[in-house]
């Protein structure tokens, strides 16, 4: 078909809020994709790095029996199946760590330091608790403390809110194909009385529903670049803080290079289902005349 | 000279009708045992009182809906069990003026009359002399870039006329065609319509305006009263295979 005739459906009925609510639609979609991309990795970043490890600290007031229940507690965990490694943390490793509290101080050699030992724990629910009753044996007055366990509930908290953003973002889908749907529909009204006339001088099926799904694919692609554009900052924006070298909480936060790809491929797929739904819309409606 | 074929005793009609019914939804019949034949190359007025059911008729002839009874043959196809897929081309060999001209609003008299070339994928070149020619057989080349809307009712009419020749139909069809011009235009539009008839366009005509029948000495005449053709003579079902001369 020639482009003049790509004129015939009136430019100004196109319906400008529609485009304005597919924008919005697919704007709120884009994040709460990103949040729970984000979220989700965060989650299991931060599982896998430390569910597997341990701290076993050694408290003993006077430092010759300190130094002994840590040579014990060493070599009892190093035999035990439980445990894949386990290192003793340096005196100058633990300066380091107190310095920030207590400056100078620190680097007195008469300071009392907690001997420390840093384990990694072999896969399995029960090495800890087996690595404990080793400790326990050789060592009564260890305290083990797990990572895991510490950042358990926040772990826990990103994985929930990871799941509450891919279910919003789920929702959002769903939401914006429903827009999608009722523009295409609310479109078909607006050119009906065009469409009647051209139907009526012979345009084929194929022809109107090229025409419309033309205008209505333009109509989702404008609302997808707008849209696309202000998530994409937004995200930029949510994102930078994280982004570089900030270790764990870094990687949770940035979406890598699958995220980022599932979010460009979601407009191109937005403008894709709306030209879908439009053609669907019109052939129907023209199934039903003659 | 011109002679019509005759096939097995019938006019090998451009148009036929069987005992043709319509109604609208549950309501009575609003066309009853219409049974006729249309010959290719005539010039026909369709009359009757306000009501009567010519418009439900040539709604027939144009495809916009199917008999509820009967048989319609249109260039010597069944077209009640036509699919939906081969309407197109036969809508493309009909050109209609409607009784509301159905105009489409935002676009130029100019892109209106090109509609039916554009939409049977003529060369743009082709189109723009064919407007241009239409244009002017009814008096509106000045008028070609206005909107539908800033011309008066007589104008927009002719407008529908330019667009339903454009693409040179095979069957004219057209709905009270003069009823919104004066006498003169009338005059001038009647003229199109004969022009084209000698080229070979069927014409179908529907107007209760008298006056207007005077104006086509050849033609002839349907007349509907009640939803139902008269036709006492028998004329229209069979037409004589008459020899006129061209
Ligand atoms: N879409 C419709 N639904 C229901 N009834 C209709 C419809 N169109 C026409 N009718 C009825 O069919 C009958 C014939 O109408 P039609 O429009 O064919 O008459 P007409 O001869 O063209 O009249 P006019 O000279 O006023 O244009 C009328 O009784 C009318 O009320
Ligand atoms: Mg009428």
């Amino acid at each position: 078909m020639s482009t003049a005739i790509a004129r015939v459906l009136d430019p100004t009925r196109a319906g400008r809020a529609m485009v304005g609510v597919l924008a919005i639609m697919l704007f709120m979609t884009l994040l709460a994709a990103a949040a729970g991309i984000g979220a989700g990795r965060g989650a299991a970043a931060l599982g896998a790095r430390l569910s597997g490890r341990a701290t076993v600290q050694l408290t003993d007031a006077d430092p010759v029996a300190r130094t002994a229940a840590a040579a014990r507690a060493l070599a009892a965990l190093r035999s035990s199946s439980a445990v894949t490694s386990a290192r003793a943390v340096p005196r100058a490793e633990l300066e380091k760590l107190v310095a920030p509290w207590l400056g100078s101080a620190a680097d007195d050699p008469d300071l009392p330091m907690p001997e420390l030992i840093d384990l990694e724990l072999a896969p399995g629910d029960d090495a800890l608790a087996t690595a404990r009753a080793v400790l326990r044996r050789a060592a009564p007055s260890a305290v083990i403390d797990s990572h895991g366990a510490a950042v358990a509930p926040l772990a826990r908290l990103l994985r929930v809110a990871a799941v509450v953003a891919a279910a919003a973002a789920a929702l959002m889908v769903a939401a914006s194909a429903a827009v999608v749907v009722l523009a295409a529909r609310a479109g078909l009204e607006a050119h009906r009385a065009t469409i009647a006339v051209i139907h009526g001088l012979g345009a084929t099926d194929i022809q109107v529903a090229g025409l419309f799904q033309r205008r209505v694919a333009r109509d989702a692609a404008t609302a997808a670049l707008v849209a696309t554009a202000s998530a994409g900052a937004a995200t930029a924006l949510l994102v930078r803080p994280f982004a570089a070298g900030s270790g764990a909480l870094g990687d949770a936060v940035a979406l890598g290079a699958q995220g980022w790809g599932v979010l460009a491929a979601l407009p191109f797929a937005f403008v894709g289902f709306a030209a879908l739904v439009a053609r669907r819309t019109v052939t129907h409606a023209l199934a039903r005349t003659l | 000279m011109r002679r019509r074929e005759v096939v097995s005793g019938r006019v090998a009609g451009i148009v036929q009708f069987e005992n043709v019914g319509l109604r609208y939804g549950q309501g009575e019949e609003v066309l009853r045992d219409v049974s006729f034949a249309l010959a290719p190359g005539e010039f026909y007025f369709l009359t009757g009182a306000s009501g009567a059911g010519k418009t439900s008729l040539l709604s027939l002839l144009y495809l916009a809906q199917r008999p509820s009874r009967g048989i319609i043959r249109l260039f010597g196809e069944d077209v009640v069990t036509l699919p939906r897929a081969r309407m197109p081309g036969f809508r493309r060999r009909i050109g209609v003026v409607y009784q509301d001209f159905r105009l489409v609003p935002h676009l130029s008299i100019a892109d209106n009359v090109a509609l039916p070339l554009r939409i049977a994928g003529a060369d743009e070149s082709d189109v723009a002399e064919a407007v241009h020619e239409m244009l002017a057989w009814v008096g509106l080349s000045h008028r070609a870039t206005a909107r539908p809307v800033t011309l008066s009712g007589g104008e927009q009419q002719r407008v529908a006329i330019a667009r339903a020749v454009a693409g040179r139909p095979e069957l004219l069809l057209a709905d009270e065609p003069t009823g919104n011009v004066d006498e003169a235009m009338a005059d001038r539009l009647m003229q199109l319509f004969t022009s084209l008839n000698g080229l070979g366009t069927t014409v179908v005509v529907a107007t209760h305006d008298p006056q207007l029948l005077r104006q086509v000495k050849a033609a002839q005449l349907m007349r509907l009263a009640d939803g139902r053709l008269l036709d006492p003579t028998g004329a229209l079902r069979f037409p004589p295979a008459r020899v006129s001369m061209a």
